[in-house]
């Protein structure tokens, strides 16, 4: 089942001395439980595109269709979790914009918290927390609203590299214990290959699909992923792909 | 953690209570020292202590002022009067500010007119003031809200436009209208910009207050210190500079306080 699905997408950006087109007849599609990311050099337009998917910016042609109730979760470059709430109640942020923080779906926050291993921290802030810890609580803020689709921009670009390959591998874990489908963007090439089923690659701006890529990689972890003999092939071949060579 | 601190750690905690204590003898020190220069001076002739008065003679003011009463009546009434114009300023300026927000056409509308306004000074409406709202307490606290108002206005807003928009994207894209976004995110990112511009307004409305007081009141510190000069009589206005500076002192630190309270977590 499709639970993403862009037609023939584009978008131009207009401004006093120029137009820019961002995004060209860009056409991809994400199923029900799988993972997809989406790689593409700098500037290209990566971000423009989660903001079409999550309905922020309207397409100027095109179509973006969402199954089920349009319900998609955000995640950002940094945690964005508020200091001043507790991570409890940062968790709950998204219920209480959707006015929908019912006494089940509290519980089933609180649920997230326990799973993941953030129950006895729910009254501590943001501050007190590790990068990883945040990056999780940003992860169950975005899991509670229980949305069909998962947007994660470069979510572990502000980390650095050691907990990075963890909040990584965390982070993977998550979703696919809760079987979430998940779209990543992201310009680092080895990040898309430890965590996507396929990888769309996308072509300078304006973005439109130059290929699509299925890593294969059999491995339980995207840790686990990295040390497998395929991966360094795989990462030479999406290289060369962003880079404008022509297999 | 408690009582595991080590010896060097010890040591330099020490140091800085130290530091702390000598910081706070030295600020004593200044004071005792100009107030026991200017007595010398006075005592000894150095200075005409009719023009200059003299601690001693401050002091002897001050507590006549005091058993007489006046001195209550009209600290109560200035300070009534910054008060209402530090309430009225900092709530019409929040609101303005959130209004212009909200509405980014009225904001680029309004923004030279703002401008004109924060560089006017206040004092020059003095007159339109009187003619408008009377000779009483309403023309000064007028003023009080005058001088606090648009000051509120940009130091807010600006906090306003400064919040991050990274969050604001991230409540948008749960579906966040524009008042969620206001009270979810930018008001509660906004305490510490309050709280600053609460310092601030201390001082405005003390100014406002104490001008409106020079142009038209007969009560007051500020009626007082005119009538004192007026008189001649420099011992009421050195008291009456004196009385000013510990009430402005005690609001300030009262906002402080109430600061530290309220920021811990902004």
């Amino acid at each position: 089942m499709k639970v993403l699905e862009l037609k023939d997408v584009s978008k131009i950006f207009y401004t006093k001395t120029q137009e820019t087109q961002a995004v060209s007849h860009l056409s991809f599609d994400v199923n029900d439980g799988e993972f997809v990311a989406i790689i593409g050099p700098s500037g290209c337009g990566k971000t423009t595109i989660l903001s079409l998917v999550c309905k922020l910016l309207a397409p100027t042609s095109g179509t973006v269709t969402i199954s089920g109730d349009d319900r998609v979760g955000y995640m950002l470059q940094r945690d964005q979790l508020f200091e001043w709430r507790t991570i409890e109640k940062n968790v709950y942020l998204g219920l209480e914009i959707m006015r929908k923080l019912t006494p089940e779906n509290k519980a089933y926050a609180c649920e997230l918290l326990k799973k993941y291993g953030l129950w006895e921290f729910r009254k501590h802030y943001p501050s007190e927390l590790s990068g990883g810890m945040r990056q999780r609580a940003a992860l169950i803020r975005t899991l509670a609203t229980n949305p069909d689709l998962l947007l994660l921009d470069e979510p572990f670009s502000a980390l650095d590299f050691q907990t990075r390959l963890e909040v990584c591998d965390d982070v993977y874990a998550i979703i696919r214990k809760e079987q979430k489908t998940a779209l990543l963007v992201t310009h680092d090439i080895s990040e898309a290959i430890s965590l996507a089923d396929r990888i769309i690659v996308l072509t300078p701006r304006p973005a439109t699909v130059l290929a699509i890529h299925e890593p294969k990689l059999d491995a339980p972890s995207p840790l686990k992923r990295r040390e497998s003999p395929d991966f360094s092939k795989q990462f030479e071949l999406l290289h060369k792909y962003l880079h404008g060579e022509k297999i | 953690m408690k009582n595991t601190f080590t010896r060097e750690h010890l040591t330099y905690l020490r140091g800085l209570r130290t530091r702390k204590i000598l910081i706070h003898i030295a600020q004593a020190g200044v004071l005792v020292l100009i107030l026991g220069f200017w007595e010398l001076a006075a005592q000894l002739g150095w200075i005409d202590s009719f023009i200059t008065s003299s601690p001693s003679r401050v002091w002897k003011t001050l507590v006549e002022l005091i058993r007489n009463g006046t001195l209550w009546h009209h600290m109560g009434v200035s300070t009534l009067e910054t008060l209402a114009g530090f309430a009225i300023g900092t709530v019409l300026g929040y609101v303005v500010a959130v209004i212009l927000w909200w509405n980014t056409f009225l904001k680029d509308v309004f923004e030279p007119y703002i401008v004109v306004l924060n560089s006017l000074p206040k004092i020059a409406l003095g007159p339109i003031i009187i003619i408008w709202a009377g000779t009483g307490k309403a023309s000064i606290i007028t003023m009080a809200v005058l001088i606090s108002v648009v000051i509120t206005t940009i130091t807010i807003l600006n906090g306003f436009l400064a919040t991050d928009k990274e969050k604001a994207l991230l409540l948008r894209s749960m579906g966040a209208n524009r008042l969620q976004i206001f009270t979810k995110l930018v008001a509660p990112a906004n305490v510490p910009t309050l709280m600053a511009t609460l310092k601030i307004n201390v001082g405005m409305a003390w100014i406002g207050s104490i001008m409106g007081e020079y142009l038209v009141s007969k009560e007051g510190l500020g009626y007082l210190l005119v009538y004192g000069s007026q008189v001649f009589r420099l011992d009421l206005v050195m008291t009456c500079t004196v009385v000013l500076c510990a009430l402005a002192g005690v609001m300030y630190a009262l906002v402080a306080l109430l600061e530290k309270i309220v920021i811990k977590r902004y």
